[in-house]
Parts: structure tokens; sequence; C-alpha cells
């Protein structure tokens, strides 16, 4: 049984510094939860395919479960928790929420990580609910709902550009 | 998300449920090529380096334990292996070129539209953020579409090891199940020939509506006279046997024709196809259901192509 190699990971997180020691094994996902206590990136199936875990790295979303935490070292990573400020959800997390775009929320971290970045790119409704919503799986929704807080979140900053 | 045995259980409950889900490897992000290859000869000769370019295929696998490599040496800090040349008659792309970079490239959706089509076939924007071109030609998964239309262009692969390099033409890399690419040795750079007056179209039969590998996908180019008559052709499929593979004989049988033929594709094009093809059975089709799809993909492909004027 050979020794489990170790290094020290810092990285920001939602705007601040973060450090822990870790084993270089371990997933950017399970860094996020049980060093830093970041529980709201979700891990589901770690072959890349729910996208439950989805973060964004440098503000593009990745899956947290495909990645080793050491690879993250010096890298700029959002998640979940770092949307909502001061208690004020952001545009996209009241939308989800007006449309009933979740129910058990298991995928809603990563699809809303998704969302973010798509919003901030400036990407297409058609693109958005096509390409980028087919990388995660709901398997409540339906997903009417969520694509119907993307269109809401469209009307939305059409109407207050 | 259980402890492992034989761990002593540290006070903390964050310290005490480590689910760690790889096995145990060594780490290390070299800078240069030369350090890549030197550490990968070294280790590999030793047995167990594995390099690891985006992830979106060794990842899963290692959380699996499928592979148990003893060294992981990651590429994702190698300077100067994602590189994006376009010239006039070629296109090279570095190994570590990033899916998503090469969709977003607009010199080189000009060269070569039928690369931008296709990166946009494979996985997801979350997959193709990470992934990578050498990554995807490498892991040559027999139904990936890249591996596939590498074939159907034609493309050469630069190989890396600290004896030196050599190119590998995609038919000698793709030529069995696998690659022929030798232990120890990287892969740092893919070169594109610009297909002058050819039309290249990929068209591909998915499991479901985006993204994920397909059941059968068909890369096919044509190059015609002004007559119509085609006068060179190029095709490969993925899904249709253990490796991806180039279809020289519907080639053979397309070339000297007119794409729109009043009845359509002729049937020996589809039955050269097809005499070639050996595609697997598992739980998403059978091999007859999916020589069934590999028809009707190249049926589409070629109509699509004739309506589309002569480059
Ligand atoms: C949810 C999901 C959906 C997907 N859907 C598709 C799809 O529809 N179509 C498709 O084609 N693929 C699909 N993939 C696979 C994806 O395209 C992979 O990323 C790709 O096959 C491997 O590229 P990578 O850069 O991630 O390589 P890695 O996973 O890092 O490596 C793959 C293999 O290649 C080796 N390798 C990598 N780079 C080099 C190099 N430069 N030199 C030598 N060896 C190297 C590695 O050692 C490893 O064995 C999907 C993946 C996921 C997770
Ligand atoms: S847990 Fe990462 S994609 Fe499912
Ligand atoms: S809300 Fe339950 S999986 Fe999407």
């Amino acid at each position: 049984m050979s020794v489990a190699a170790v290094r020290t990971v810092t990285l920001t997180v939602n705007g601040t510094e973060r450090t822990a020691r870790t084993e270089v094994r371990t997933l950017l996902s399970d860094f996020l939860r049980n060093a830093l206590g970041l529980t709201g990136t979700h891990v589901g199936c770690e072959e890349g395919i729910c996208g439950s875990c989805t973060v964004l790295l440098e503000g593009v979303p990745v899956r947290a479960c495909l990645m080793l935490a050491v690879q993250a070292e010096g890298a700029r990573v959002e998640t979940v928790e770092g949307l909502a400020q001061n208690g004020e959800l952001t545009g996209l997390q009241s939308a989800m929420r007006d449309e009933h775009g979740l129910q058990c929320g298991f995928c809603t971290p990563g699809i809303l990580m998704s969302l973010t970045a798509a919003e901030r790119e400036g990407l297409s409704e058609e693109e958005t609910t096509g390409q980028v919503l087919a990388g995660h799986r709901c398997r409540c929704t339906g997903y009417a709902g969520i694509r119907a807080a993307v269109a809401r979140r469209r009307k939305e900053s059409e109407a207050t550009p | 998300m259980g402890q492992g045995p034989g761990q002593a259980g540290p006070a903390d409950t964050r310290e005490r449920c480590r689910p760690v889900k790889p096995p145990v490897f060594e780490y290390m992000a070299p800078r240069t090529v030369e350090e890549t290859v030197r550490v990968l000869g070294a280790a590999e000769t030793a047995g167990g380096a594995v390099p690891l370019a985006g992830g979106q295929s060794l990842m899963p696998l290692l959380n699996r334990r499928r592979v148990r490599p003893s060294l992981l040496v990651d590429l994702n800090r190698v300077a100067d292996l994602d590189t994006l040349i376009v010239g006039e008659r070629t296109v090279r792309i570095g190994a570590l070129t990033r899916l998503r970079t090469l969709e977003a490239h607009g010199p080189l959706r000009t060269a070569l539209p039928v690369l931008h089509d296709t990166v946009r076939l494979v996985a997801h924007p979350q997959v193709r953020s990470r992934a990578t071109l050498g990554g995807s030609l490498c892991h040559a998964d027999p139904a990936a579409e890249l591996p596939t239309l590498a074939l159907a262009l034609g493309a050469r692969l630069r190989l890396a090891s600290a004896g030196g390099a050599r190119t590998e033409t995609a038919d000698e890399f793709f030529a069995a199940g696998g690659t022929s690419r030798l232990p120890g040795e990287l892969l740092t750079e893919v070169e594109f020939p610009v297909p002058e007056g050819f039309r290249f179209h990929f068209e591909e039969i998915p499991r479901h509506a985006h993204g994920g590998f397909p059941l059968v996908g068909v890369c096919v180019g044509v190059r015609r006279d002004a007559a119509g008559t085609v006068t060179h052709a190029r095709i490969a499929a993925a899904g249709a046997a253990d490796h991806p593979l180039r279809l020289t004989e519907a080639e053979r049988a397309l070339t000297g024709r007119q794409l729109g033929a009043p009845d359509g594709v002729a049937r020996d094009v589809l039955d050269a196809a097809t005499a070639q093809a050996s595609p697997p059975s598992d739980l998403h089709g059978s091999g007859a259901f999916r020589t069934a799809l590999l028809r009707t993909a190249l049926r589409r492909a070629v109509t699509t192509l004739n309506g589309q004027e002569t480059a």
C-alpha cells in the first residue's frame, strides 16, 4: 500500500482565499464539501453526467467531480454559496423559485451555476435551454419550470437592461 | 461515503469521513514538454504513469478505480501545448486545446467549418470547457466524434517521447482498437489539412437530444467537378466497429457519381459502408440496429452535401 501524497491547496472561492491540506487524489467537489464545508455543491454520479457538482472555474462551468483539488491551485472558483448576497437572491435564483424550477433541489446548485455563466456570457435562450441545460439531469421537474425561469429572466433583463 | 477500514478516526467529522474515491497515486504537474516526456518515459517503463488532460474520460475511470496509475502527470500546466495556428493549407492544433476554445474560434470555423460543427456535437458545454482535442483522440472511444473526424480529414498526429518525435497519420493511429501511441509518448499536436475544394458534413444519430456519445456517426467529405460528379470522397464512421472506422469501400463507391441521383444515394454506396462495418451490440441497440442507423446517417450526410453548392 503506497502512502497517500498530500499537498496544500490555496484557491479563491467566492472571492475569499481558502487554504487546506488534502490528498492529491481528492476531487474538487469533495474538497469544497469536506475541507471547506461548502456543501452547496452536490455530488451525484461522479462520472460527469448528472451535472449537480457543476461549479465555475475562472468563470466557466466545469464538473467539480472530474477535477482534482490540486488542479485548482491558484484558481478562482465560484459555487452556489457565492450567488445570493446578504440573503438576497440573484435574479436567476428568484426566477427559479417563482417558476417552480426546482422540487427536491438536488440538481439546482449545478444548474444555477451553468445558467449564471450562460447569462454572463450572453448566450441565447435557445443555446441556454438546449446545449446548456442538456448538461444537467433533473429527475423532478421535467425541465418545464427551469425553462420558464430562463424565459422569465430573459424578459426581466430585457425590461431593465 | 463511509470511512475506509483501518483508518484512525479523528474527532472532527469533516476529517473523519474522507470520501476520496480515486485510488492512491502520486501527482505532478510539469511545465514543459521536455520535462513531461522525461517523466512519462521514466515512470511508464516502471509501470503506471498516465497523462491527465481534460480529465473528462480519465477522471470517471479513476473515480471508479478502473485505472490505477502510480503517477498522474497533469498536462494542464505544460506551456505551448494549446497553440492554434490556422494556416492556408493546414490547421495545427496543440493537443491540450480545449473543445470550448475550438468551438469559439472564428478563423478556425472559417477554415474548417466541419470541425466547429462536430465539436458542438461532443458532450455538453460543461464538459467541453475541460475536454481537450488530444485527450479525445488518445482516448479513442469507437463512438467518439473527433477520432472519426480526424480519420475523414486525414489528420496527422505529432507524438513526442524522451527519444524524439514522430508523426502518425490518423489511419495509422486508429488502425485497431485503442491507438498506436506507445508507452511514454505524448501527443503534442494535431495537423488537419484544409481540404481544398471539399465539402464535409458530420451526421450523427444521438442516443438522446443533446450531448453524449452517439449511437452512430458518419463524416463524409466530397470534392466534385463542375458537372457535380464526385472526384474524391472521404468517409469515416463512429460507433460502426470496435475502433473509429474509415469506410474506404464506400469512398470508392461514391467516387464518380452524382450525389443527387434520382434514386437518392445509390444502394451500393450504403452496401459498401455496411459491408465494412461491424458495430457492437449493447443495451442501447443491437449491431443490426446500428447497421441500419449507419445507412440512415450516411444517406442523410450525402443528402445534406447534395443540398450544398460545390465548393
Ligand atoms: C458527460 C460526458 C459526456 C461525454 N460525451 C462525449 C461525446 O458525446 N462524444 C465524445 O467524443 N466524447 C464525449 N465525452 C468524452 C470527452 O470528450 C472526453 O473529454 C475526451 O474523450 C477525453 O479528453 P480529455 O481531454 O478529457 O482527456 P483525459 O480524460 O484527460 O484523457 C483521456 C485519455 O487520453 C490520455 N491522454 C490525454 N491527453 C494526452 C496526450 N496529449 N498525450 C497522450 N495521452 C493523452 C490520458 O492518459 C487518458 O488515457 C463525454 C464525457 C463526459 C464526462
Ligand atoms: S457528480 Fe459531477 S457530474 Fe454528477
Ligand atoms: S429538482 Fe429534484 S432533481 Fe431537479
